[in-house]
């Protein structure tokens, strides 16, 4: 027992202070994380804390520019920008968080399957997603959303499909180099089920290299959310999000009302920014030699 | 003769892996036709429509006819170059495609060629002076551009240069009202104009087109930097530059003959995707700008539920995008000769 727990120490120390390193050499990871604690924060409590109601209009005070009151101004119907902005961060979060956990879903267990059999389910999981890469991704999210009808399940699934190559290749990938390994045989020498081998001794190896994925998708998830609803598909007017807040604002745009679109844009570009740079970290802890 | 030239039968190769492609992408535009929301004849026979009508509808669609038959239905159409009609214009898709096609291409190009100018000097420049402001610059300049949603650059370029600095003409479309559209040739304006000689429709195209592609070339050249700051620092630290440099070759030599020749070939592999994530953003930017392309058609069609168009929007960027990658392969092996040996 003591000696199990002697070997285990150093190996976790060890853990720890190479993120340590990582994060002292590159402190901007360190601001990453306090600007994705932010988000987390204002998707969790922002509808309970934000001074105005969402949706309540005021056209008595209509199109005000920011001020010590309404810090963000006040867009054509007198709603509050900055309530609005705070408040969409949860449903922009929601969107892009249920498309890449349902294309990590579903893109683990097809690659999954293609890895470690092989043979024709390869073969046509492989066409498939050739054929969905051979797609301009946005313009097939389009496709998706006209095709399936105008609602935001339809968007998070959208954005699911054209995210799944993704993670279906990294996972074939992973479990393909695996599944002869030795450890992989002597787990299935010991009487594990083929599933089981995949499921505990070889997927989890697929894990670190996925995370980043996630991380670097995420951003490029709400990207794609947000262009679609600023082209008019998915959510529907009154409701605060930022796409929609932006394609609102750009109407005001040319007669100098810059607040309505910028902040909303703003707040898009910061979380975009949070992710990618958030990716960018955990790839210099998990792998450090893929840094560019 | 096939066996004579690996180069030819190397790019033969390469055109046949397309076809499967095709095929798919066709296979992927049919299902998304026929999912449409509700039953495709009652949308199409109209708001007014009996039973009897939408019966009509129905069978003249062929949509009675088992789905196997109706997809060769559709693909004979396609194979005749008929998308279908389009309900808020009352003309063909295709042709509508057609003649907004070059609005976007010139938008598209002239957006990726700026993009390539900035972006390659600059991951060289950075690649061969690490940790200076170069550098930086660099590294700045390619996260940033990866979180910037495109729309939104479009709207505060606008505001800066149109609204506060008023040195932009107002962005709605191709050409202000005062110049008459220049002779049809290519499509392009800024080729038909020079052709026509006429410089002062050539110099409102032009401006027109700044901001635009400016927009577009922000968000592209991001990952073309990377790129290319990554690939000349990985050609620099091989062996053959160190042997380059010890035979005394000049700086200069070294650079451009040696490691940027090298340093070319993941820059051009990045270009496909590149290629996917600037036809994408090209659909908001036209929005954004009154842009009258095809991916402003496509949005206008989305408002009005016009789907035959969509579905031929869709239909035709991904073939677009598939002959794209095509060039990009094609490229490739004439620009590295290894790349048609090993292909047998």
């Amino acid at each position: 027992m003591t000696e199990v727990s002697h070997q285990l120490a150093p190996k976790t120390r060890g853990n720890f202070d190479h993120i340590l390193y990582v994060l002292r050499a590159n402190p901007v990871t360190l601001i990453a994380f306090g600007l994705f604690a932010l988000l987390i924060f204002s998707a969790v409590f922002g509808p309970s804390l934000v001074p105005y109601d969402p949706l309540a209009t005021n056209a008595a005070n209509a199109l005000q520019p920011p001020s010590a009151t309404h810090w963000f101004g006040t867009d054509n119907v007198g709603r509050d920008v900055f309530s609005r902005v705070i408040v969409a961060t949860r449903l922009d979060l929601s969107i892009s968080v249920a498309a890449v956990a349902l294309s990590f879903v579903v893109g683990s267990i097809l690659g999954c399957i293609a890895g470690y059999w092989g043979g024709w389910p390869d073969i046509i999981l492989n066409r498939l997603l050739d054929t969905i890469m051979a797609f301009p991704l946005f313009v097939l999210a389009m496709g998706i959303v006209a095709a399936l009808g105008n609602t935001i399940e339809n968007i998070i699934y959208a954005t699911a499909i054209i995210n799944m190559p993704f993670y279906a290749r990294l996972v074939r990938a992973e479990v393909n180099i695996r599944r002869d390994s030795g450890f992989a045989r002597a787990a299935k020498l010991a009487g594990n089920s083929d599933i089981r081998v995949l499921a505990m001794h070889i997927f989890p190896n697929a894990l670190p290299p996925m995370m980043v994925q996630v991380s670097l998708n995420l951003g490029w998830a709400i990207l794609n959310a947000a262009g679609l609803s600023f082209i008019g598909l998915g959510v529907s007017p009154p409701t605060a999000e930022w796409g929609i807040m932006v394609a609102e604002g750009a109407n005001f745009i040319v007669s100098g009302e810059w607040w309505l679109a910028v902040f909303p844009g703003l707040w898009l570009m910061i979380t975009v920014f949070t992710f990618n740079l958030l990716g960018d970290g955990l790839r210099d802890i998990v792998d450090p030699r893929k840094r560019t | 003769m096939l066996a004579s030239s690996p180069r030819l039968r190397a790019t033969l190769l390469r055109v046949a892996q397309s076809i499967p492609v095709v095929i798919g992408v066709v296979i992927i535009s049919f299902l998304l036709t026929r999912a449409l929301p509700g039953d495709p004849a009652v949308y199409f026979a109209g708001v007014a429509a009996d039973t009897a009508s939408i019966e009509q509808t129905r069978v003249a669609m062929g949509l009675d006819k088992p789905l196997l038959q109706q997809f060769f239905i559709y693909v004979g159409d396609l194979s005749r170059g008929d998308l279908g009609q389009s309900l808020s214009s009352g003309r063909p898709v295709a042709a509508d495609l057609a003649k907004r096609l070059p609005a976007s291409l010139e938008l598209t190009l002239s957006a990726l060629i700026l993009a390539i100018l900035i972006a390659v000097p600059l991951g060289v420049l950075a690649a061969t002076r690490p940790g200076t402001w170069v550098d930086h610059l660099c590294r700045v300049v390619v996260t940033a551009g990866v979180s910037l949603p495109t729309f939104f650059t479009g709207i505060l370029l606008i505001y800066i240069f149109y609204y506060v600095l008023g040195i932009a003409p107002s962005p709605l479309g191709r050409l202000d009202f005062v110049y008459l559209d220049p002779d049809h040739f290519t499509g392009f304006y800024l080729i038909d104009a020079a052709l026509m000689g006429d410089w002062e429709t050539w110099r409102g195209a032009a401006k027109q087109l700044i901001l635009p592609a400016t927009t577009l070339a922000l968000f592209t050249l991001a990952p073309i930097a990377r790129m290319t700051r990554a690939a000349m620092l990985t050609a620099l630290s091989s062996d053959f530059i160190r042997t380059a440099r010890a035979a005394g070759l000049s700086n200069r030599t070294i650079l451009y003959c040696y490691a940027f020749r090298n340093a070319l070939l993941p820059v051009v592999t990045t270009l496909g995707m590149v290629f996917s994530f600037a036809l994408g953003a090209n659909v908001l930017v036209e929005k954004v700008f009154a842009w009258p392309g095809i991916g402003s058609y496509a949005v206008e069609a989305l408002v009005v539920s016009d789907y035959a168009a969509v579905q031929g929007f869709v239909l035709a960027m991904a073939l677009l995008f598939v002959a794209l990658n095509l060039v990009i392969d094609l490229l490739y092996t004439a620009i590295d000769p290894r790349i048609g040996f090993s292909s047998k």
